[in-house]
């Protein structure tokens, strides 16, 4: 199972809440299954995804469900210390956990090699971390989004991508209409 | 140990309704950085490195907290790609109150090659940048705050090694 079919999976279970998506090809086959206001696109900025989940949960009620990537976890990797430190119940943290650089062409991720970001995420202080094959992520997403507690979910899926279109969005409007939301109009 | 500037500081914050500060420490910052930690009206979260911190504000700007940043002009070389694809991509206003390392007064050398490079990379950027080399500058801060909440831009506050020996 690769992330896009992960992701085709997750759909139902985002219902109306607010997704940060992740640079490149999670952004923008998310897009494409199902454009909505809640979903926040990364146009750039390789790594932050995370970090801009954690602002934003800590700093309203709604959930908020991230989406990363193991190369982008890994670019960023101290952001699994201040997630842990600094845990807000609303966040949940899916790393779609392809051991590759999709969006550049499957590169190998040293996460597909020795590193295990799992290990990572509870060094980190994160106490709530589950590792999860790809057919079990929807339910893990569920689960964790119905327990009120910071989850980190590792998704281990296959490698590869399909092809989808650029998001040509205006960045502002993809901002001020999520923000909308946010604030619940 | 804190002094009357760094209140003042954390004051204008505040008063401006910053509500979420992220900060890399500096030894010139530790007085501010000792304020905002007992100062309950905002929310204080120290990130690692500073292009981590520019994801933090978006979120927390995105979740209707006005952010700043607080760190050292060394960031600036951590931090352009975040701001660039970031912040001024989706416009979204942001203080960035900045230690200036290496002007006069610094007894590291080192600190002098970012120096020399600074308010350079920031014009480069078109950040609107402005410096703190006297105490009565920082009168100027809560003015710095609304207009750049009006443009909806990242914006430089440096501050350098005389401001901080001069003011109280």
């Amino acid at each position: 199972m690769i992330r896009f079919e992960v992701l085709k999976t997750l759909l139902p279970v985002f219902g109306d809440h607010l997704v940060v998506c992740n640079i490149g090809l999670p952004s923008q086959e998310l897009h494409m299954l199902a454009d909505r206001p809640t979903n926040f696109y990364m146009l750039g900025t390789m790594g932050l995804a995370s970090s801009i989940g954690l602002g934003l949960a800590l700093s309203q009620p709604k959930k908020v469900i991230v989406i990363d990537g193991d190369g982008s976890v890994l670019t960023n990797l101290a952001t699994l210390s201040t997630i842990g430190n600094n845990p807000a119940p609303n966040l949940v943290l899916l790393i779609v956990d392809n051991g590759s650089y999709g969006s550049t062409g499957d590169q190998p991720t040293y996460a597909g090699r020795k590193t295990s970001l799992t290990d990572v995420a509870r060094a980190c202080g994160c106490d709530n971390v589950v590792e999860c094959r790809a057919e079990e992520t929807a339910k893990a997403v569920s689960d964790a989004l119905d327990s009120d507690r910071m989850t980190v979910i590792v998704s281990k899926c296959e490698s590869g991508n399909v092809d989808v279109p650029v998001i040509d969005m205006n960045p502002v409007l993809i901002r001020e209409r999520f923000m909308a939301e946010v604030r619940g109009e | 140990m804190a002094k009357h500037i760094d209140a003042k500081i954390v004051g204008d914050l505040v008063a401006n309704d910053i509500g979420f500060v992220t900060t890399v420490p500096c030894k010139q910052l530790a007085g501010v950085i000792e304020v905002l930690e007992g100062e309950n009206r905002l929310l204080h979260v120290p990130c690692n490195k500073e292009d981590e911190g520019i994801g933090l504000c978006a979120g927390a700007y995105m979740g209707g907290r006005r952010p700043a940043i607080i760190m050292q002009n060394t960031a600036i070389g951590v931090v352009v790609n975040a701001i660039v694809t970031l912040i001024q991509y989706y416009q979204i206003p942001l203080p960035m109150l900045i230690s200036y390392r290496g002007e006069v007064g610094e007894k590291v050398a080192c600190q002098v090659e970012m120096a020399v490079h600074t308010k350079a990379l920031l014009a480069q950027l078109s950040i609107p940048t402005y410096h703190f080399h006297k105490p009565e500058d920082a009168d100027e801060l809560d003015g710095i705050l609304k207009h750049t909440q009006m443009c909806k831009k990242p914006v430089a506050i440096l501050t350098d090694a005389t401001f901080w020996r001069t003011a109280q």
